[in-house]
């Protein structure tokens, strides 16, 4: 085995070797053939661009810093959904651990149905309008590899969450990008509100390759909520040319008050080229889950079903079953205090407000977010790490000497527009009360340490 | 919305599935169903009492997104357990990727390999998704068909059939970038032996190709014969990437929880793939599968090893079907493994109206028939081959029979129909 190391080594160092012969245990190799095998077998070219921001979760579990970083809570999920899975588990109906109907298991799509075709104003067809996936990503991919081919443009507001670019770019389709800008003369506290999009920067971007449009409200990371007037102003563009939008909407239950959220599909016109993506896992705070479904017209949706068919082929049906399960018992009380989707944006209005303020206090900027589970903060200071965009350098100095991990924003710009996230960091607030005390606490003597 | 009415290039071939249109019939005719493949028995008790236990646990990261390329336990035990079996030290960060189900290990591996204008070559009969993997990937498959060499006596066994060398030799070429090995095979059974897969390893070898085994029933190999992976023959761990599956293994199809391993600069693209189609698996399933392979590391080779039992229990059904078979003068190729048994009834052909349905292929016909007339479902077998090679398989039908005891007497029930015909 010592050999196969040393052979790692010398491969990655990339050095030209005279063919090397020898044999470990029951097979013999040459080092050439090995470097052969590596030119032959690069990356595919449509995944090039793919590659996603996976070194923080390495560096938290190497520097165990309080984490703030990955958008996940750290307390359990709500009792009655994991005793739903545990219900289904041990159930009589052993043939829930198999295969199901692979565009969704029945009992999910008929709740989906129902909660959808509530929401979004119209009877929602079960069969045909929806498909469940592993997860929102898939979802999301589903939809992306389905409808964009080789050339199409995707329009791409910034800050995105990162996996929309290498996605769109797996499908051979040109991402362009709009940002974000943060209003100039706002109030002293910034909200996401302030953060918007120029009108005539968004218009000029839409043409005759404009595919799709990829719309996630509330934005992560932002936090933003698309109002109304700005959906229909996306909206228009979208009829005008003829371009698909892709609703993102995972976080459709973390609205705070007074805000509301709008679901682009019920805009005049806008059924017939909206596909809306949704999330169990952020729904219900489970997002190891991997439940996800994507809801739109049935002409839309066969190109989704044709790629989910040929990747992953059904979904998990005990883990449908147990949120179905979930589903219904929140339908019969949908909009009551009771209901899990008001009661958890209430618990996280204090968590937002509590961090609004610690943040504040040491010194740094937050942008209130209206909805989600994150903020961004002005930076006070960079720290001296060799990464080429400040917030990753600032990030990776908190971690490894604070031992508070947040995330670069930038990871969430394209390149011509990092600079505008650079002196921001991402914190998410789904967290327990005594970890949130807990980041006070570090920023809190950080803050002292340096005076 | 014209333009999104339009089908892309990529996913020509990707549309008709046949598997829906024999839902649909299950649906309407309730017939005894040996048509798909999983069973209708209830996974082993240890395995849905893991899921229970993690369930109870108090570590609330267990419902929360699990390391994207593996959770650590379940990657830690698919090391250990493929180290001992493939006498290598195998790195669970970089040369194991979990994966949902072997469905996504498997568009994983073709997206990850193969490029546009590459040609990948298929071994019929293939499972029918390769097909549309390859062409979304943009490649090209180019076929070579197992065919039967005469049987010395009545009997048929997987065995029996192979690939002509020479017809295997001719399609490697410099455009060829991968070739698909599913062993045991679906739907035949066969179980590649040494010489067979050493052949096709010194093809790889001599053209640089990349062999990607699908060996999700790996673990139902009938005695006497033995599973050989790929990954253990000489010169082949550099070029070759695996695919397993819990769903198979421990008979729990629905959980969606599968592997692949391989060398680490082969399985740097799959994880990007992964990452960038479904980011992460499930959490507390891959936490739930890994305390089953503790549990049968443990046992390996050993009596109480439930991989052991599924042999057995498994080999009794296989025998029962071959059995039943018999008796209605079909002739069944005995598999050697896996989960299904091909049969063929050309001796039945003057019994049973064919033209009472109209599709293209007898063995369409055929199964449809079956369905209606005798209250039996089985898949028609040419969905396995591509279009020039059909008539090696059209007298045949496939029949799944990892099924209950009292499914499997049904099923002899609506067999014996055929013999008041």
């Amino acid at each position: 085995m010592l050999f196969t190391r040393t052979l790692d080594c010398l491969l990655k160092s990339r050095k030209t070797v005279t063919a090397l012969h020898y044999s470990a245990r029951n097979f013999a190799v040459t080092l050439s053939k090995m470097s052969e095998i590596e030119k032959k077998f690069v990356l595919p070219k449509r995944l090039e661009g793919a590659k996603r921001v996976v070194e923080y979760i390495q560096l938290a579990l190497e520097h165990k810093p309080l984490n703030l970083g990955q958008g996940f809570p750290d307390f359990p999920p709500p009792k009655y959904v994991t005793d739903a899975l545990s219900q289904v588990a041990n159930g009589d109906n052993f043939m829930i651990h198999q295969y199901t109907r692979g565009f969704g298991h029945p009992r999910i799509v008929a709740a989906l149905s129902k909660l959808y075709s509530k929401l979004l104003g119209r009877e929602i067809k079960g069969q045909t309008e929806i498909l469940t996936t592993l997860g929102a990503y898939e979802a999301l991919f589903s939809t992306i590899t389905g409808h964009v081919d080789v050339g199409d443009e995707v329009i791409i507001i910034e800050p995105f969450f990162d996996c929309y670019e290498p996605m769109v770019k797996y499908a051979g389709g040109v991402p362009r990008f709009i940002p974000l800008r943060m209003k100039s003369g706002g109030s002293k506290v910034c909200t996401s509100a302030d953060w918007v999009l120029d009108k005539d920067e968004l218009e000029n971007l839409f043409n005759a390759k404009t595919k799709a449009i990829i719309l996630n409200t509330p934005n992560n990371p932002l936090g933003k909520v698309f109002t109304e007037k700005e959906l229909n102003q996306i909206a228009d563009l979208c009829k005008k040319w003829n371009v698909l939008c892709i609703s993102d909407e995972v976080y459709e239950w973390i609205v705070y008050e007074p805000n509301r959220h709008i679901r682009i599909a019920t805009l005049p016109g806008m059924w017939e080229r909206t596909i809306t993506i949704g999330s169990a896992g952020k729904t219900f705070s489970v997002t190891g889950w991997k439940l996800g479904w994507a809801i739109g017209p049935e002409n839309l949706m066969v190109n989704l079903q044709m790629i989910h068919q040929n990747s992953v082929y059904t979904g998990v049906t005990p883990i449908q079953e147990a949120v179905a399960i979930a589903f219904e018992t929140e339908l019969q009380r949908l909009g009551q205090d009771e209901c899990y989707f008001v009661s958890i944006s209430r618990e996280l209005l204090s968590k937002r407000d509590y961090m609004a303020k610690f943040l504040q206090d040491v010194g740094m900027k937050p942008i209130i977010p209206e909805g989600r589970l994150l903020y961004d903060s002005r930076l006070v200071s960079s720290g001296s790490e060799k990464d080429k965009y400040k917030d990753y350098r600032f990030t990776k100095w908190m971690t490894k000497n604070v031992g508070l991990q947040g995330i670069p924003p930038t990871a969430f710009y394209s390149t011509p527009n990092k600079h505008l996230a650079e002196n921001l960091v991402r914190y998410c607030f789904i967290k327990k009360d005594e970890n949130l005390q807990g980041a006070a606490e570090i920023l809190r003597k950080w803050k002292s340490n340096k005076n | 919305m014209s333009k999104s009415l339009i089908y892309f290039p990529r996913l020509q071939g990707a549309e008709k599935n046949m598997w829906k249109e024999y839902a649909q019939l299950a649906e309407e005719y309730k017939p005894v169903n040996l048509g798909l493949g999983f069973p209708d028995f209830s996974p082993p008790k240890f395995i849905t009492d893991a899921l229970s236990e993690v369930l109870k646990s108090n570590n609330p990261y267990l419902h929360q997104y699990a390391k994207p390329n593996g959770h650590v336990r379940l990657v830690n035990v698919l090391a250990k357990l493929y180290s001992k079996l493939l006498l290598r030290e195998i790195d669970p960060d970089t040369e194991i990727l979990a994966t949902l189900g072997a469905s996504e290990a498997l568009f994983c591996a073709v997206s990850g390999l193969v490029d546009q204008g590459d040609e990948v070559i298929i071994i019929e009969p293939y499972f029918d998704v390769y097909v549309p993997l390859i062409k979304m990937a943009g490649g090209t498959p180019r076929f070579i068909a197992l065919k039967p060499k005469p049987s010395t006596n009545n009997l048929s066994s997987s065995a029996d059939w192979s690939f002509d060398v020479k017809e295997l030799e001719s399609l490697f070429n410099e455009k060829t970038k991968v070739i698909i090995v599913n062993t045991p095979n679906n739907p035949l059974g066969k179980v590649f032996d040494r010489s067979e897969l050493t052949l096709i390893a010194d093809l790889c070898k001599k053209w640089d190709v990349v062999c990607i085994t699908d060996e999700v029933y790996e673990w139902m190999v009938f005695k006497p014969k033995e599973h050989i992976r790929m990954a253990g023959l000489p010169g082949m761990w550099e070029r070759t990437v695996t695919v397993g599956s819990a769903g198979k293994t421990f008979c729990m199809t629905g959980w969606k929880v599968g592997w692949v391993y391989g060398p680490t600069r082969l399985l740097r693209s799959l994880q990007i793939v992964h990452q960038s189609a479904v980011f992460s698996g499930s959490t507390i399933e891959q936490e739930a599968v890994a305390v089953a392979f503790e549990r049968e590391l443990s046992l390996l080779g050993q009596n109480g090893s439930y991989f052991k039992k599924l042999e057995e229990g498994l080999r009794s059904k296989r025998d029962f079907m071959v059995k039943i078979l018999l008796d209605t003068k079909m002739k069944p190729v005995i598999p050697d493994g896996g989960i299904f048994v091909i049969a063929d009834w050309s001796q039945l052909e003057s019994l049973v109206d064919l033209n009472s349905e109209s599709d293209h292929n007898k063995d369409f016909r055929f199964t449809k028939w079956m369905v209606k007339n005798i209250g039996l479902q089985g898949i028609p077998p040419t969905v396995f081959y591509n279009e020039n090679n059909k008539k090696i398989i059209e007298n045949y039908v496939r029949f799944c029979f990892i099924k209950e005891e009292a499914n499997l007497v049904k099923a002899q029930e609506a067999l014996n129909r055929l013999k008041i015909l």
